[in-house]
């Protein structure tokens, strides 16, 4: 037993404060109510324990009003703490625009994080302290879920599709990351550390860690795979066979073949590069090949960094 | 009018009861009796208590210490596996309604039996036989997929044997239908002559809306699973992300039916509480109506809070919305019980006994499970301690502290009727107290460890969770005495020489105490006839006796 007890996890943002004063607001206000209940419960037990002689007369059994009133008032009291603790959980999706995106791929039994710069790391995530972050997650395998206690946060990653947490947290430190979804045999030892940093240390460490597995940025290594995959011989105006052309397609509305229409976003993407024939194009025939036996996750990751890229060129034009 | 006979009811002839009726294998094995096949409940979902006492045993010795030296991980995943699937399936669900309500339902209503009583034979079989094959899933190498099957874990990865549980909890889902056919049935149709539906007992409030979730909820699990075991052999794609299934598909299915299933394990406990909390007051229940519907409006609301489960999983923002706010609704029945039970013992004639104790008991423990539900039922909350152990002591709060607790006391207060014997009370009063007090020592540490990061299901865990893990085993040890000593001293008042109970040893109303204990093989000499109101005790407020 090397460490005692500890009551309280630390807190790494101002969401996890929030949390813990909803909590502890929460659980002040339940003690008001219960504790009236349990002491009239053994008062009245003892009280009016048999052979003891006490007033018994017109013992009341029924009463509308006194019911309605145990109803509705505690009620009305928790729709309150609803109205809050449902505020703060929507603020958990609604990221800023300018967070720092890093992609996360899931598997048994690993973290795997690529920063858009082209850093990588497994099962340490080093983030800057201050910044929001964005983790755009997804799972190889089966589901897990991305865990860190002192942000009071979770949230599953799902095989087939994009989930995402964002966070900013603001004290530097080195904290527990743990998967909390039961993901097969060493689901406990699926753990990492969430490393927050000084932005100047952060960018030190982003320095050193560029050429972590690949090179250039994310979305110059999606470039890159967009080229050798022979992706650009049919999405290009000069292509003979007719595929959609992917320039500046991320976030612009596309029609289907099926009448109804869909934003480009990072599943869209994904899912028309693993599972081709689940939403295709109006105009064009289903005839890509999925790439699910030939892509990584971490390579689709990639591929879709490089299409919002595009965007970002098409824009700036 | 107090005095005038409660029920009228012709004076008893000698006619041997139900257990003296015959001795023969052969007259329990073939019974069609619904009391013998009680105790043919009682007897088989006592074994499989024991198994899963008996991996929760294993898990508790092997938390002692962090890197958990006792059990392999796959050791400690198939541990808990199987302590999830034999409690909820093969001890829970069964428990109160197929033990106690199997027994008191045609009782309580006067009648001979239930409405098909070779439907009930076969359900006990039905119940034997998936128990069986879960017995041979434990001894084949286990299920590693954790009682809740998510996919694709369980239809793509798991190596236990899944199909084969798979297709013992889809047995055992029969046993289940035909019990909740077979009350919803007799309740409607089998009542005496007099018993109106506002002269139920709360008991059959309870076992009606528990049988109305029987009925609808668990076709959809038997669904679901065979799906799962469909992926799992021919690989249909329903739920694998790589055929193109949707894993979120499944969780939404499983709780569909598994938060009702919550209430199936709970519903039976309120309405035990009920009872025990009247016959002790010695008066009759506060509020009769808001309590009896009160079941009802959980059973109902229970079916709309299943996305609760689902918060972090990817689901809607909007529907998560919805579904905190249907939670939170759903505990406002519970409370309305709570408030009720401590109105009744007010001005009463209080019994201070071992199923009193029991009572309070599972009034305390269900209301701190209750309310760290609402707490989970809160989004921003519920995000940061689902799948921790906060939410394992939640649980256990409400289906060990609240659940078995009840059963406990209703065994304690139906005893004597079961088996026409007195226990030793003394000993009932320390074991009730020694539950509550070892219960309390296991669980409420888990709540700290959840709100601290621990999560569920795991096998290694940090260093500085060991004190608070350590604390809750020793409190299993001595929740574990708590739950060994009735099981002595009520073999025990079955002996020769065992004190014989009287019909109505306590003083209670109701038509099960107006016959004899043990009750002949058709429960009544002659038909009883009912003429008053439930909980028809001297103490009620005269102007209240008819009405209320």
């Amino acid at each position: 037993m090397s460490a005692g007890i500890e009551l309280w996890p630390p807190a790494a943002s101002h969401h996890a404060q929030q949390v813990d004063l909803l909590i502890g607001s929460f659980g002040a206000m339940v003690w008001l109510l219960t504790i009236p209940v349990f002491v009239l419960m053994s008062w009245f037990a003892i009280r009016y324990r048999r052979s003891r002689e006490v007033n018994r007369d017109h013992a009341p059994t029924r009463n509308l009003w006194v019911e309605v009133g145990w109803s509705v008032i505690p009620f009305i009291l928790v729709l309150g703490f609803y109205v809050w603790a449902t505020m703060l959980f929507l603020d958990l999706y609604r990221p800023p625009p300018d967070a720092i995106p890093i992609h996360v791929v899931a598997k048994q039994w690993m973290w795997k994080f690529q920063h858009p710069d082209g850093a990588r790391e497994i099962n340490n995530l080093h983030v800057p302290a201050g910044r929001p972050v964005k983790l755009i997650m997804t799972s190889e395998d089966v589901i897990h879920s991305f865990y860190v206690p002192a942000l009071r946060q979770k949230q599953d990653l799902v095989p087939g599709r994009y989930t995402s947490l964002w966070f900013n947290a603001d004290k530097p430190g080195r904290y527990p990351l743990r998967c909390a979804e039961f993901c097969g045999a060493d689901h406990s030892a699926m753990g990492g550390t969430l490393i927050v940093m000084p932005p100047q240390d952060y960018a030190v460490w982003l320095g050193r860690n560029r050429d972590g597995g690949m090179d250039g940025t994310l979305a110059q290594a999606g470039a890159r795979l967009f080229r050798d995959l022979g992706c650009s011989g049919c999405h290009s105006a000069a292509a003979s066979v007719k595929a959609p052309p992917l320039e500046g397609i991320f976030g612009r509305p596309v029609a289907l073949a099926d009448g109804g229409t869909l934003i480009a976003d990072d599943q869209y993407l994904s899912d028309s590069i693993l599972l081709p024939n689940k939403q295709v194009a109006a105009g064009y025939r289903p005839i890509m090949p999925t790439y699910g036996n030939v892509l990584a996750p971490e390579q689709v990751n990639a591929l879709v960094a490089y299409l919002k890229s595009s965007r970002a060129r098409e824009d700036s034009k | 009018m107090t005095d005038e006979p409660r029920f009228e009811h012709p004076p008893e002839e000698r006619a041997p009861s139900y257990l003296a009726e015959s001795h023969s294998l052969r007259s329990w094995f073939f019974t069609t009796d619904h009391k013998r096949i009680a105790l043919l409940y009682l007897v088989s979902i006592t074994l499989f208590f024991l198994i899963g006492a008996g991996a929760a045993a294993l898990i508790r010795l092997d938390l002692l210490t962090p890197q958990g030296d006792l059990l392999t991980n796959d050791g400690y995943n198939r541990a808990f596996s199987i302590h999830g699937i034999i409690m909820v399936w093969f001890f829970l669900i069964p428990s109160i309604p197929n033990v106690l309500g199997n027994f008191l339902v045609p009782i309580m209503i006067g009648t001979r039996d239930l409405a098909f009583p070779r439907l009930n034979l076969l359900s006990w079989y039905i119940y034997i036989l998936s128990g069986l094959l879960t017995l041979y899933v434990v001894v084949s190498g286990g299920v590693d997929t954790g009682w809740t099957f998510y996919t694709p874990l369980s239809s793509v990865y798991a190596n236990g044997a899944v199909v084969a549980t798979i297709v013992a909890v889809f047995i055992s889902g029969f046993s289940t239908i035909l019990t909740g056919l077979n009350f919803i049935v007799t309740i409607h149709k089998l009542r005496a002559p007099g018993m109106t539906w506002s002269r139920l007992p709360l008991f059959i409030w309870s076992h009606y809306a528990v049988s109305i979730i029987f009925v609808l909820a668990t076709p959809v699990l038997a669904i679901t699973l065979l799906l799962v075991a469909a992926e799992r052999l021919i690989g249909i794609g329903v739920f694998d992300p790589r055929l193109g299934g949707d894993p979120l598909l499944f969780q939404h299915l499983f709780w569909f039916y598994s938060h009702p299933a919550v209430y199936i394990m709970v519903l039976p406990a309120l309405g035990v509480v009920s009872e025990l909390i009247t016959a002790a007051a010695h008066k009759r229940i506060f509020g009769y109506w808001f309590v009896a519907f009160a079941s009802i409006a959980i059973a109902v609301i229970g079916f709309m809070v299943w996305g609760h489960h689902m918060f972090v999983s990817g689901q809607s923002v909007f529907a998560s919305a919805v579904f905190s706010f249907l939670s939170i609704a759903v505990a406002v029945p519970s409370a309305i019980k709570v408030y009720n039970w401590t109105a009744t013992l007010y001005k009463a004639d209080v019994a201070i006994d071992a199923p009193l104790l029991f009572a309070l008991g599972f009034i305390g423990l269900f209301v701190a499970g209750g309310l760290t539900g609402l707490m989970l039922a809160m989004l921003a909350i519920d995000v940061h301690v689902t799948d921790t152990y906060f939410v394992v002591a939640h649980f256990h709060y409400i289906m060990v502290g609240g659940s078995v607790t009840a059963f406990f006391g209703g065994l304690h207060f139906w005893w004597p009727k079961m088996t026409g014997r007195l226990y030793n009370e003394t000993l009932g009063r320390i074991a009730a107290i020694l539950i509550l007090v070892g219960f309390n020592i296991t669980f409420f540490p888990q709540f700290l460890l959840g709100y601290q990061g621990m999560p569920r299901r795991y096998h290694v865990y940090p260093p500085e969770f060991q004190v608070l893990h350590v604390i809750s085993s020793l409190g299993a040890a001595l929740l574990a005495v708590g739950y060994a000593m009735p099981a002595f001293y009520l073999l025990w008042s079955l002996l020769p020489g065992g004190r014989r109970a009287p019909a109505n040893p306590w003083g209670a109303s109701g038509l099960e105490w107006t016959t004899s204990s043990p009750p002949p093989k058709h429960n009544f000499i002659a038909q009883p006839v009912v003429v008053r109101q439930p909980y028809d005790y001297p103490l009620a407020h005269p102007a209240s006796r008819d009405d209320g």
